[in-house]
């Protein structure tokens, strides 16, 4: 099969485009996938999408101040992040945090973090601390009668993090 | 390790072995983990990405699980080298574009790979043949708390680890299982599952990752969600669905048998005779013709031929595969024919 674009060389690239609903199949040669491929980038990418949906969340986006808004770290601005839908350090987090929150949401219908924690993070955290609530020590005893509470009250998030806080504390000893 | 090596060796997702792997080709996860203090790497300067690189050497070497691994860095490997690694599933495409200070680090049984300075500081995967997504996330929990113990990782309680994406902030995890499903194809009913998936913010990909259409039959389905949803719960998730789909496809493969034997004995046994006789073939050509090759060693209709000889035959007839075979760069042509030749002495019954 030859190239569907220069009608030269063997097509080895097989592209399944759908634009408008109408699916159509290109056959491409190695040479002119990669054309494509950088035309399609320019076209509509990740960052897009990304940066549709934060306007989505945002109805002032276009608000200079929210545009111009800076990371004081590494410097990428909002406009920035909007163009190549990457964030550019850790701390772009916070410094563009009313802006994240209701993305993060749009993007994984949550905004909280249920997973595990580094170990380094989990060892820091070295002093027992007390439960606000419950008065309870943060130690192993403490926290299996916590997770054992949660189960029994079928707060299984809670139980989650605080099976993985056990699971870092049982490593340490 | 010398890359090289990994020519006469058979990857451990490649095996054909561990459950269900008549349907199930491999499982695999993915952690995309970065560094405190430093900042992403499209946005890194040179002098960062090279200290990334160095910060994250210096903890590989001093993890005793990770021993057996070697680190090989991009900058020093020509284009075949990298497109080997592509096709073996080590690195992604995108990693072998750009590669300053990019390096990627794999296990002697090709079970791990971290890229160094992909989207994301580290991107850890750990590999296994068959429907064996929890023995993958077991070991991908071992490597990260013993990375996470020698190095400062970019952390929020609240919203967890933090990617360069927000699409991957959270668990920054993917789980992807890659299924082998004639039968949903041949009967028609693989849009209405992949359309199913799509609703569950589950996504579907091709044999080769992000942007790679689905081609021999062979379907990559991944998580969507990483934020909200512990690991477990998340490979728990894909358990289920994973679950259903092969329920699906041994059914379609069951009806097929029943009542369209003909067609689907005609089918196999024209593939094997191609790819028997064939002196020119395609890489496209030969995965369809290979799919239906190892459906009919599935079902019986194919003695003689196991699944590791077919699962090795899609990588091998792969172009920089074949390139590193013959140790020097072929035309596309000169591809084609070899990968015949290859293809006709694997299968001499």
């Amino acid at each position: 099969m030859l190239c569907d674009i220069c009608n030269k060389n063997q097509a080895t690239v097989h592209l399944t485009e759908i634009v408008d609903d109408q699916m159509t199949e290109l056959h491409l040669c190695e040479e002119c996938a990669r054309q494509k491929s950088e035309q399609m980038e320019q076209q509509f990418g990740l960052s897009d999408l990304l940066a549709g949906m934060a306007e989505f969340t945002n109805k002032p986006v276009q608000d200079k101040e929210v545009m111009t808004a800076k990371c004081k770290k590494c410097g990428l601005t909002f406009a920035d992040f909007k163009k190549i839908g990457r964030l550019g350090c850790s701390e772009c987090y916070s410094a563009f945090r009313q802006y994240l929150a209701p993305l993060l949401k749009r993007i994984h219908g949550s905004s909280s973090h249920v997973g595990k924690s580094p170990i380094m993070m989990a060892q820091k955290v070295t002093a027992p601390k007390k439960d606000k609530e419950t008065g309870v020590i943060d130690d192993l005893a403490g926290l299996r009668q916590k997770l054992q509470k949660a189960i029994e009250a079928e707060e299984f998030e809670e139980a989650a993090k605080l099976r993985d806080q056990i699971r870092n504390l049982e490593k340490k000893e | 390790m010398k890359l090289d090596d990994l020519m006469n060796h058979t990857s451990e997702w490649l095996k054909g072995t561990g459950p269900n792997s008549d349907i199930v080709i491999s499982s695999r996860i993915r952690l995309a983990r970065n560094l405190d203090k430093f900042p992403f790497p499209h946005w890194a300067s040179k002098k960062d990405s090279q200290d990334i690189f160095l910060t994250v050497e210096d903890a590989r070497a001093k993890i005793d699980f990770l021993k057996s691994t070697t680190t090989f860095r991009l900058a020093e490997l020509d284009a075949v080298d990298k497109q080997f690694l592509v096709e073996r599933h080590l690195m992604s495409y995108e990693h072998a574009q750009r590669t300053d200070s990019k390096a990627v680090i794999i296990d002697d049984e090709e079970i791990i790979s971290i890229m160094v300075n992909e989207e994301d500081h580290m991107r850890i995967q750990v590999m296994q043949s068959g429907f064996n997504i929890f023995e993958a996330w077991n070991i991908i929990n071992r490597i990260d708390d013993a990375l996470s113990e020698k190095l400062a990782y970019a952390f929020s309680p609240e919203w967890g680890y933090l990617t360069c994406c927000p699409t991957n902030t959270g668990t920054g995890m993917r789980g992807s299982v890659m299924l082998h499903l004639p039968a949903l194809v041949m009967t028609r009913h693989i849009n209405r599952v992949l359309a199913a998936i799509a609703k569950l913010s589950f996504t579907t990909r091709g044999l080769y990752g992000e942007g790679t259409q689905a081609s021999g039959n062979f379907f990559q389905i991944s998580n969507q969600v990483a934020l909200g949803h512990s690991e477990e719960e998340i490979i728990d998730n894909i358990n289920g669905l994973i679950r259903q789909i092969i329920e699906q496809e041994q059914q379609g493969r069951e009806s097929l048998l029943q009542t369209n034997k003909a067609m689907l004995e005609d089918r196999v046994n024209r593939s094997f005779g191609i790819l028997k006789s064939a002196y020119i073939i395609s890489s496209q050509e030969t995965v369809e013709l290979l799919s239906m090759v190892r459906l009919g060693s599935d079902l019986g209709m194919i003695k003689n031929i196991d699944r590791r000889t077919i699962n090795e035959l899609f990588i091998i007839t792969q172009p920089a595969h074949l390139q590193k075979l013959e140790s020097k760069k072929l035309t596309q042509q000169e591809r084609d024919v070899r990968r015949a030749s290859l293809i006709r002495e694997r299968l001499k019954i």
